[in-house]
């Protein structure tokens, strides 16, 4: 008998949520991983809000939400509390987004870098930054003296791994000798250790470092030992302002107010979004001038043919490191193994942990 | 000049009402910050304290939150009570979830009715197996159990780091850095439907219980005090000081473990990276605030998860930064240690003359 009882009251807590959202304000609600101040991802999310706000629509967001236990609470009060759409910014947030996404079936939720869409009110979004490490490739290949490029990796789950085939792919086509040295740090934002690990990379004799980390410390570490660099997710200029050649910046802006308007006026509907240069959501920084004004009109006009479709960053013939062929001559990498990419292309040295 | 004297004449009731006024304090200077950081003091008080629990659904969220830091806070007090320092908690709870975890992925898609009673076992002695490496260094190295402990953390940390990347990450998972959902015949059951309160709460009452009754009505307990009032006594009176520091930490570590267990066939449902928003570090708090007494540290408990789930609604309802939560932790500490300075000493501001100085 309690337990029927219990179970009414929870309904109908859950309905008082429901009636909220149907008479209150459209707002949309935010949930980040980080710091608004990270200067990386979390950073780039935050103006993205700020571009919905712009848009006149109201919004909230969290900040710091640990990827655990919370996240759930954190998800559940937003939809209790009258948001009509929530983006969860974080691959950890993929299963409580979906738990919580089955009890508000009238609140629309956007999961950025997740796989799982179990019910019609969950979208998925994510952007192809490998087209801007095709875009660095390229420049390293070229910057670079030692032939050797450092590579400051998260954990090697496909997207990371794409980033670095694509960047070697590109490297290797402007100059055949190059090498690719990849450290693993394990986390997405630990200053002390993207520091250790860019020094260590300078170490064994890179004079370009790249990252697949969120903190400043690989650039600011790159401008004190003088090699070349490149910013992540955001435009890390002004962190190292010599050594930066240029940054993969996320742009969430405009996905975020078209799907906010899209919610707002009943238009919104499931989809998987992968987006890149073409529409905006993956953008360069401005190119640092000590590339050259050939290399940069060079770089400029690679980005004008990734947008248009016309290269393709896993373009034929592909090999693993053992020389089986991945992608035959004249075909292009499909996306579905793009999003299950688990092996190193050759040229990239070491083995990806298990 | 200041003189600082020892109060001969604490009274008991005085002491048990001193978290209190540190509480109240706590509100007070929350108040303040709220003002100066342009908030309407009084509305954002209501945000952080009623609001959160102010349903069914927030109520069941703090008894979530709490129960962790209640589990492992009653450990703590069998070690702060006997003068052993385990500042390391959240290294045995993260162990006691590493081995716990490990039996839920060995039964993976079995069902049974004793898998989740081994689960939870196994959690509880991996905790107790890790809080023995500093005991066993304290008692027959002579090292610092503080630094031990401390360190072991991040050797936890790091090997369950090792563990979600490698060997134990989901086969299916594109190698996300996550074991599989463990199966439902190793979650802990759920008290109602609908909410994520689950039957881990029983073992933190069942530990506020058994702790009472140790502390109070055994001859153990009786030792536990004894060395924790003066460790001269306790040699005097031909205690085995050894035995009981291997015992409070063994007791200290099993229930860091049972915390670990519990998040991770609870709410959480898997192993990953993230199982503890260093719960193990919030309970030290949560041990002292309740003053080292079974039924303070339930009360303590409630107290500093609501300050979690605070932080939360008042940066969704007002967009007040969320840090504020830890500010209102320290805070808490904070003016507890300074009433309780005050409380055991007599701050004398004496008017003394020159020729007085000279003795």
């Amino acid at each position: 008998m309690y337990k029927n009882f219990f179970r009414y009251l929870i309904s109908a807590i859950f309905l008082l949520g429901f009636s909220v959202n149907s008479n209150a304000d459209f707002k949309v609600g935010f949930v980040y991983v980080g710091p608004t101040g990270d200067h990386g991802w979390t950073f780039q999310h935050h103006e993205g809000r700020n571009a919905v706000e712009a848009a006149g629509i109201k919004t909230t967001f969290v900040e710091s939400v640990p990827e655990g236990a919370d996240a759930e609470r954190v998800i559940r009060q937003l939809a209790q509390s009258g948001h009509d759409l929530i983006f969860t910014t974080s691959f950890g947030y993929m299963d409580p987004t979906n738990k919580v996404a089955k009890d508000f079936p009238n609140v629309k939720f956007e999961h950025a870098t997740g796989y799982k869409r179990e019910h019609s009110n969950v979208s998925t979004y994510s952007a192809r930054f490998y087209e801007g490490r095709t875009l660095l490739g390229h420049i390293a290949g070229k910057m670079t003296k030692t032939n050797t490029i450092g590579y400051i990796a998260s954990f090697p789950i496909p997207e990371v791994i794409r980033g670095i085939n694509a960047m070697t792919l590109a490297a290797q086509k402007v100059n055949p000798n190059i090498k690719t040295k990849i450290v693993w740090v394990f986390t997405w934002y630990d200053p002390g250790k993207e520091a250790e690990a860019a020094q260590a990379l300078i170490d064994q004799g890179a004079d370009v470092i790249m990252q697949h980390t969120d903190s400043t410390a690989p650039v600011q570490t790159a401008e004190k030992a003088g090699v070349w660099s490149f910013g992540q997710a955001s435009d890390m200029q002004r962190f190292a302002p010599k050594s930066i050649l240029t940054s993969i910046i996320d742009d969430w802006a405009p996905y975020y107010v078209e799907r906010a308007i899209a919610a707002r006026d009943g238009t919104w509907k499931q989809q998987d979004t992968w987006h890149g240069l073409k529409e905006g959501m993956v953008a360069m920084g401005p190119y640092n001038s000590a590339m050259g004004a050939d290399l940069v009109k060079e770089v400029e006009q690679l980005q004008k043919d990734l947008a248009s479709g016309k290269v393709h960053s896993f373009t034929g013939p592909i090999y693993d490191q053992k020389g089986n062929i991945l992608v035959a001559e004249g075909k292009v990498a499909d996306d579905g193994m793009l999003a299950g990419m688990s092996v190193y292309v050759k040229g990239v040295e070491g083995d990806i942990p298990k | 000049m200041i003189k600082i004297e020892k109060r001969n004449d604490v009274p008991m009731a005085l002491y048990f009402f001193t978290p209190f006024i540190a509480i109240i304090l706590t509100i007070l200077g929350g108040g303040i910050i709220f003002y100066i950081l342009g908030f309407n003091p009084i509305e954002a008080l209501k945000f952080y304290f009623i609001t959160p629990i102010s349903n069914l659904y927030g109520f069941s969220e703090l008894l979530l939150k709490a129960t962790p830091l209640c589990l492992i806070a009653i450990g703590l007090s069998f070690c702060f009570k006997s003068n052993n320092w385990n500042i390391g908690a959240e290294g045995q709870l993260t162990f006691g979830a590493i081995v716990g975890g490990g039996v839920a992925l060995l039964f993976y898609n079995q069902e049974g009715f004793y898998i989740l009673p081994l689960v939870i076992l196994a959690g509880a002695i991996g905790g107790m197996i890790f809080a023995l490496i500093p005991a066993i260094l304290k008692t027959y190295f002579n090292t610092n159990e503080i630094l031990v402990s401390l360190m072991l953390v991040y050797v936890s940390k790091l090997l369950l780091d090792y563990l979600v990347v490698g060997p134990w990450s989901n086969p299916e998972g594109f190698n996300f850095p996550e074991t599989r959902q463990f199966s439902d015949s190793s979650r802990m059951p759920l008290l109602f439907e609908g909410l994520r309160i689950h039957a881990g709460i029983f073992l933190a009452l069942a530990a506020v219980m058994l702790s009472w009754f140790i502390l109070y009505k055994t001859y153990l307990g009786f030792q536990i005090k004894v060395s924790g009032l003066s460790l001269k006594t306790a040699k005097y009176a031909g205690f085995k000081g050894k035995t009981m520091i291997l015992v409070v930490f063994m007791i200290s570590g099993a229930c860091a473990g049972l915390a670990g267990v519990g998040e991770i066939t609870g709410p959480i449902g898997q192993l990953h990276r993230m199982i503890s928003p260093d719960y193990g570090f919030t309970a030290i708090i949560v041990a002292f605030l309740g003053r080292l007494n079974p039924f303070g540290i339930i009360f303590a408990s409630l107290v500093v998860a609501l300050t979690y789930l605070g932080a939360e609604t008042a940066q969704i309802f007002l967009q007040i930064p969320k840090y504020t939560g830890q500010v209102f932790q320290g805070m808490i500490l904070f003016f507890l240690l300074a009433s309780d300075y005050l409380l055991f000493f007599k701050v004398k501001i004496l008017n003394l003359k020159k020729n007085e100085l000279r003795h």
